[in-house]
Formats: structure tokens, sequence, C-alpha cells
């Protein structure tokens, strides 16, 4: 593997995370993290997705016509969604139950799509599967953190597994009901930028104040 | 370059072919396996509302059928007499097959579930414990705000209490109205009254919290954000134990029983 498909792989997972530098896919992030199996699952399918989309898009890029690119990306990613949901209905169906809507919705994450046009139409096929994984990875990364933190404090347990004793089953530990809550994911998730950012102080954005648009003296124009 | 119109869409309609091929061939291969799942949840949910498999206790398949086939007895009766039809096998009853089959079923009058066809028969369980009855099981079905919900409610022997309700398919918001497949919530009816002094079902799903069931024994608790989802649980429920649905099963039944 060289450097730069070295990069392309493991970049999104932390230097240009798809959630926590470009805030995308903040919707199914938030729905399905309050299990750590539902959230494995749904980072799995979103790989699945992704890796399938990109590596479909970039087969065909050259012989694509552009003015019908996106509705033919969306076709694919529509397929492998569909696929991706029959499967799960066939081989995980307790949690593709809990999924409920959120697989189907993989359709309108913003990351699949996003890759396909920024990457996939302009990179040949091994780039593209990786850089698929890559965005996909970084995505599932923070489900596992948020729903980490959301089934440890909220239920008590890890994939299921009870750790911390519930009071409501005879336990000692008091569970946090709004970790449950899709407020806690929200939460967790601006956490998550937040440390993010001090490890990697170069994905601040530049100061933005309202001076740097209009001069002093302007404020008869602003009113 | 910029491709013809017949490139364009000759394109277009080869990714259309793959993409249908492949999506279809997924639902073909796939649902042998899909049935038998859909089939061990829905009596994972009928064990459940009978009060024979706690919600948070997991059981292999096997297991699951044995519990099932052990306690459950399927009862398959004429909508219109309430009579029982022994020439119907319960167990390859499919209810849902018979409803969307013109021949077996007839176009609903109209109703507040929106409950658009009834089949001729229907099938309920009777739960047996040790030789005696403990709970009669009904199906219902019903629009929710924009899905069909399916469901079971399960009543007392002497049908003056509800035991369980439990919805096992639906396509409610998740978290709003999906929250009728909540255990937390389902638990809440446990206890209630199904019908009035007149034997009409008097079950309501309130905007707001009920008290308890020995207190205000004909409420329930709605949903926040779900009141149009509520509302059609409620109204499923009136239709499937009222006069268009096990209405004259029930009829028969307390005549049987000698329950007045």
């Amino acid at each position: 593997m060289t450097k730069q498909e070295r990069q392309i792989l493991l970049d999104p997972l932390f230097d240009n995370n798809p959630i926590a530098l470009q805030v995308l896919g903040i919707c199914s992030a938030l729905a399905v993290t309050t299990q750590m199996a539902t959230a494995t699952v749904m980072g799995l399918a979103v790989l699945f997705v992704m890796a399938g989309s990109n590596l479909s898009v970039s087969l065909i890029r050259k012989h694509m016509p552009a003015n019908v690119r996106i509705i033919v990306e969306l076709t694919i990613i529509a397929s492998l969604v569909i696929i991706a949901d029959q499967v799960l209905k066939a081989y995980a169906f307790d949690i593709s139950k809990q999924l409920s809507v959120f697989v189907g919705l993989i359709i309108t994450n913003c990351i699949v799509m996003g890759r396909a046009e920024a990457f996939a139409v302009q990179n040949g096929p091994r780039l593209s599967v990786l850089d698929g994984i890559g965005n996909a990875g970084g995505y599932a990364i923070v489900l596992l953190v948020v729903a980490f933190i959301r089934e440890l404090f909220g239920s008590g347990s890890l994939f299921g597994y009870t750790l911390l004793t519930p009071t409501t089953q005879g336990g000692w530990y008091p569970t946090n009901g709004m970790m449950v809550l899709a407020p806690a994911a929200f939460l967790i998730i601006g956490v998550f930028i937040w440390v993010l950012r001090v490890w990697k102080p170069a994905q601040n954005e530049e100061d933005f104040s309202v001076g740097t648009l209009f001069e002093p003296g302007d404020e008869e124009h602003i009113r | 370059m910029q491709p013809s119109a017949r490139q364009t869409l000759g394109f277009v309609a080869a990714v259309a072919v793959v993409a249908s091929i492949l999506v279809a061939s997924s639902a073909v291969l796939l649902r042998d396996r899909q049935e038998f799942n859909a089939l061990l949840d829905r009596r994972r949910n009928v064990l459940g509302v009978a009060g024979l498999l706690p919600s948070d206790t997991t059981l292999a398949p096997e297991a699951l059928n044995a519990r099932f086939e052990r306690f459950l007895r399927p009862v398959v009766v004429t909508l219109e007499t309430g009579q029982r039809d022994t020439t119907v096998d319960g167990s390859l009853f499919d209810q849902r097959a018979a409803t969307s089959d013109p021949a077996t079923s007839r176009v609903a009058p109209p109703n507040r579930a929106r409950v658009a066809r009834v089949p001729d028969r229907a099938m309920l369980y009777h739960v047996v414990q040790d030789d005696s009855l403990t709970a009669l099981i009904f199906p219902v079905v019903g629009q929710g705000l924009w899905s069909t919900m399916y469901g079971y409610i399960a009543l007392s022997p002497d049908l003056r209490t509800v035991t369980g309700l439990t919805f096992y398919e639906h396509g409610e918001t998740a978290g709003l109205g999906g929250e009728i497949s909540n255990p937390q919530w389902q638990a809440r009816w446990r206890g209630r009254r199904a019908f009035d002094e007149t034997w009409a079902p008097a079950i309501m799903v309130l905007k707001g919290t009920a008290g308890d069931a020995a207190t205000d024994p004909f409420r329930v608790d709605g949903i926040a954000g779900a009141t149009i989802t509520g509302r059609g649980v409620q109204d499923t429920i009136h239709f499937w134990l009222g006069p268009e649905g096990f209405g004259p099963y029930l009829t028969h039944y307390r005549e049987e029983a000698g329950i007045s």
C-alpha cells in the first residue's frame, strides 16, 4: 500500500472525519446510537454501501454522461442500500427491526453521495474503494464512540451485556435517562468534535467575526 | 465529449437493468429466511403478549417454537357468525393472505381504524396452561399516522382485563409513534379494562397521563408527540373487539363461559 493509499484510507478516520469535520450524517448518528449493537451494524451497512457505491461509480465514471451523473449515482446507492436492508432482514432480523427506517435512510446520507461525487467520479476503482472504506470507517468510529457512552451510562451495558447493574434490575447504578434520548448524542458528538480539535488544532475554522465582514463605521449600514 | 441523447438513455437503461436485477435477486434469494424470521418474530410477540416470554429474554428458534406449540392453541373463527371453524388448520392459516384475497374477504364498512378489508375467517389464540385457559389473544390491524400497524391484544379468560398488548410491525415514526412497540408503553395496558358494562369496547388512549389501572381502568397514557398514532391504536382495538371484528365470537364465548 502506497503512502497515498494509506492516506486516503486513514485520513477520514480522524483528520478529515465526515461527521466531526464535515458534519454530515448526523441524523442517523443520533438515531442508532443508543446501543453498541445497532451502531456496529449500521456502521457495517454504511461501509458496505460506500465501498460498493464508490467502486461502481468509479468503474463506470468514464462512460457516465455528466448530465445524468447524480441520478445514476443515486440509483446505484439506493440499490446497494436495499440489498443491505434485505440481508439484514434475513440474517440480523432483531437489529434490522431496531434500525427500522434508518437503514433505508442511508440512501439520503450525504456522506455516501458526497464521496461518490467528490472522489469516485475522478479516481480509479482501487483508490475509490479505499476512500469509501475510510469515510465509512470515520462515520462508524463516531457512531461507536457515541453508542459506547450512551449504552454504558444510559443502560449500564455494552452490546447488551450488563456491566453496571441498573437500580431497576435490583442493582446499584441509577441509569442516566438523558443518555437514551437523542439530545445526548448531540452533546457527545459536540464533545467529540471539541476533543478532536484540541488534539488536531488544524481543524479549527478561522476566526469568524462580524468585524471581518463589516468595517467599523458601517453600523449605519448594518441597521 | 458530450454524449448524444441516445447514448445517455442507453446508459441510464443499462444501469437501471443491472440495479433491478441485483435488487430483485437479493429479495428473491433471501425471502425464505426473511419469512422464517418474520414468523418467529410474530410468535415471539404472541408469547410475549401472553406473558410467557419476558421482553428481555431471548430463546433459540427451536425453544421458542416448542414453547409456542406447548401453550398456544390457534382458534379459527368465522367472524360474521362468531362460530369456530374447525375445518381450517390454524397452524397453516395465513390471515394476511386471507384478508387480501377477494375470495376469502370482503370490503370493510367505513370505520375509524381505516381497516380496508375484513377476512371471512380470522384466527385468535387460546393460551392454555395446565389444561386451563389463561388468556385469549386477538390479532389487531389498523392504520396509525403513516402506516398499517399489526399487533396482538391479550384478554383475561373473563374478558374483563387486558393482560397485554403488542405491535410487531408498523412504520410509525421511530421515537414517536414507533414507541407503540416499546415494552414500557405496552406494559401500561396491563390490568386495564377493554369493555364497559354493555360489553362495548371502551378502552381509550388518552392525550396525557392516565391514573393507575385500579382507579382509572378505561384509559391508557398516550405517547407524547404521537396523538394520531395513539388514536389509531384505540380505533384499531375498538374495531377488532367490536361487532365488525371478533364481537360475535366474544358474545358466543361469554354465553358459553357464563360471563354476564
